[in-house]
């Protein structure tokens, strides 16, 4: 059964407490996620998606409520749930391959000698395509170079689950483009579990095996859980003439700007 | 050449229409720059007479490439700025010198080539050439430095890191580092009873607050995406401090240790004067009292040159060991 439920979410809730005021962010949270899916996040800003996606990473505790993983209680980061930061947040002191290393070293340097650590570098940044630029320093490449080595990064350490917070959101629309792509295909070499914050309705639907819609905020819960029933390998040109892609697509938006419209003040 | 363009001007430009006639005389003479400054001089009674550069019609466009100059490169320009302040600076010099309480420049210059002909003699402890003197200063200079150093970068790591320590300590800087470097030399000459240490001991005081305060300040800076990232990846501590902690500090560790140089390599010539000896600081004062102006005038230059390659080799190991991050 832990393939059903392999990643487990119950009932969590997350108050904050700043200067003595409490501020409710999620409230019964309750989500499974099964082995080897794709799953996104999807709501307005300030809903508490990555709130969520940092209380599965373990960079916050809940409040209220478990999280589990193979039932397992998650009880903070580890690099068995590596995540890909919403501004790649690599070290500028250190070179691409660099940063890659520091986070294989982590996770194999007990079990492997230096030459295995150095071929899983290169082949984390070979799988991302940026064997020439392995050192280079963070600041002497693009963007999306630098979103690409984040990845690279967390998929060198193998992880039981792969979470993204909103990876691509700092891009132009070509180089989001072609990293989902890139990341379909990694993902579907690897196998790996994935949870992923996201504000945008393509990317969602183009990813995911399923999205989760949360309401807004404050005490934000999940709203809707939509399937998403295209099979993969999924071709972006072929789906956006899909009717069951604009389908999903509709529904997401529906949700979004119509159940839950943001009250504008 | 600039004839032609002039007539247009004349005719598009309703202010310069009453200037004509001045403007008509210096036609043929001024070039297309001075034509305009000529226009400008007009009676410009309204804002809205004012034409732009573009209205003066194509031939006197100053993006036009025909009729501007190609401009020398800025290197040049500033090497040519600072050879004019220096030049502006000697010339000052020789005026005052005029006075005739202060030697020229020139026969400090001959002065100068003298003393540099042979730095290192010594003719016992009170006479010894420039060279030792610097060498002793440095000395003393790096001495306490490098025990305020070694003091000052771990306890700014700790008070930056933790917020108890940082407040505990908040009051001792606040009082203690605005004092002079100067009055704790007293207590130095009470405490280890000799002139030496009491310098060195003055200098490692006065290197010690921008060093902690600088450390402190830069572990406060660091970025919660990195420290994120020791978290993601579960490092140990040692890892945290070497791979993350370190790096990320070290810009405005280094910032401290200019700071610290600098006011050490200050501090070290008036702690000298006050305690004799060898040193850059105490020959000053003895050629005062040997009433050699000129020696002084030389001294002041040796430190000022000594000062700027220890900031200038500092800011070069900066830019050197930091990869993006700026202090």
């Amino acid at each position: 059964m832990t393939t059903d439920r392999y990643l487990q979410v119950e009932n969590v809730g997350m108050a904050f407490e700043k200067r003595g005021v409490r501020f409710e962010a999620l409230r019964d949270i309750a989500l499974t996620v099964r082995r080897g899916e794709f799953v996104s996040l999807i709501g307005h800003s300030g809903c508490g998606k990555s709130t969520l996606l940092n209380l599965v990473a373990g960079l916050l505790r809940p409040t209220a409520g478990h999280l589990l993983l193979g039932n397992k209680e998650i009880a903070g980061p580890g690099p068995e749930r590596a995540v890909v930061f919403q501004n790649h947040s690599l070290l500028p002191w250190l070179t691409c391959a660099g940063n890659v290393h520091l986070a294989v070293e982590r996770v194999f340097a007990q079990r492997e000698g230096k030459a295995q650590l150095a071929a899983r570098t290169r082949a984390a940044l070979a799988l991302v395509g940026l064997t020439p630029a392995a050192d280079k320093y963070p600041e002497e490449i693009s963007g999306g170079m630098k979103q690409r080595v984040g990845i690279a990064r967390a998929l060198a350490m193998e992880p039981k689950l792969l979470l993204l917070d909103e990876p691509f959101g700092a891009l132009d629309a070509l180089t989001r483009a072609h990293l989902q792509d890139e990341l379909l295909s990694i993902v579907a070499r690897t196998g790996s579990t994935v949870v992923m914050v996201t504000h945008d309705v393509d990317e969602a639907v183009l990813l995911s095996d399923r999205i989760v819609m949360m309401t807004n905020g404050p005490a934000a819960t999940i709203g809707e859980v939509l399937e998403v029933p295209l099979e993969r390998p999924r071709r972006r040109l072929e789906l956006a003439t899909d009717p069951r892609y604009i389908a999903c697509r509709r529904e997401v938006l529906a949700f979004l700007y119509q159940r839950q419209a943001r009250k504008v003040a | 050449m600039s004839a032609i363009p002039m007539k247009r001007v004349v005719v598009a430009h309703p202010s310069a229409l009453r200037n004509a006639a001045a403007a008509q005389a210096t036609a043929d003479a001024v070039t297309p720059g001075a034509a305009v400054a000529a226009m400008a001089r007009g009676p410009i009674s309204r804002i809205d007479e004012v034409v732009a550069p573009d209205a003066l019609g194509p031939g006197l466009r100053r993006d036009d490439g025909k009729y501007r100059r190609a401009e020398p490169p800025q290197w040049l320009v500033t090497a040519i700025a600072m050879a004019c302040g220096l030049a502006v600076f000697v010339a000052f010099w020789a005026f005052v010198a005029k006075f005739g309480r202060i030697p020229d420049p020139l026969s400090v210059f001959r002065e100068a080539v003298k003393i540099f002909a042979d730095p290192f003699y010594r003719n016992g402890p009170n006479d010894q050439g420039i060279g030792w003197n610097v060498l002793a200063s440095l000395g003393r200079v790096a001495l306490g430095f490098g025990l305020a150093a070694l003091v000052g970068i771990p306890l700014g790591f700790l008070i930056g890191r933790f917020r108890f320590l940082s407040d505990m300590a908040a009051p001792i800087i606040a009082l203690l580092k605005p004092v002079s470097p100067l009055a704790w030399l007293p207590i130095g000459l009470l405490v280890f009873k000799a002139a030496n240490p009491a310098s060195i001991y003055v200098i490692f005081i006065c290197s010690l607050w921008p060093m902690i305060v600088n450390t402190a300040v830069g572990v406060r800076q660091i970025p919660q995406d990195y420290l994120n990232v020791a978290r993601v990846l579960n490092l140990s501590e040692w890892k945290v401090f070497t791979r993350i902690l370190f790096p990320a500090v070290l810009p405005y560790m280094l910032t401290g240790v200019r700071l610290s140089i600098g006011v050490a390599w200050l501090v070290i010539v008036a702690a000298e004067m006050l305690t004799g000896g060898v040193g850059i600081g105490f020959w000053v004062w003895d050629e005062w009292n040997n009433l050699k102006v000129d020696h002084i005038l030389i001294a002041i230059f040796v430190i000022g040159i000594v000062g700027l390659a220890l900031e200038q080799s500092l800011i070069f190991l900066a830019k050197r060991v930091t990869h993006g991050v700026k202090a």
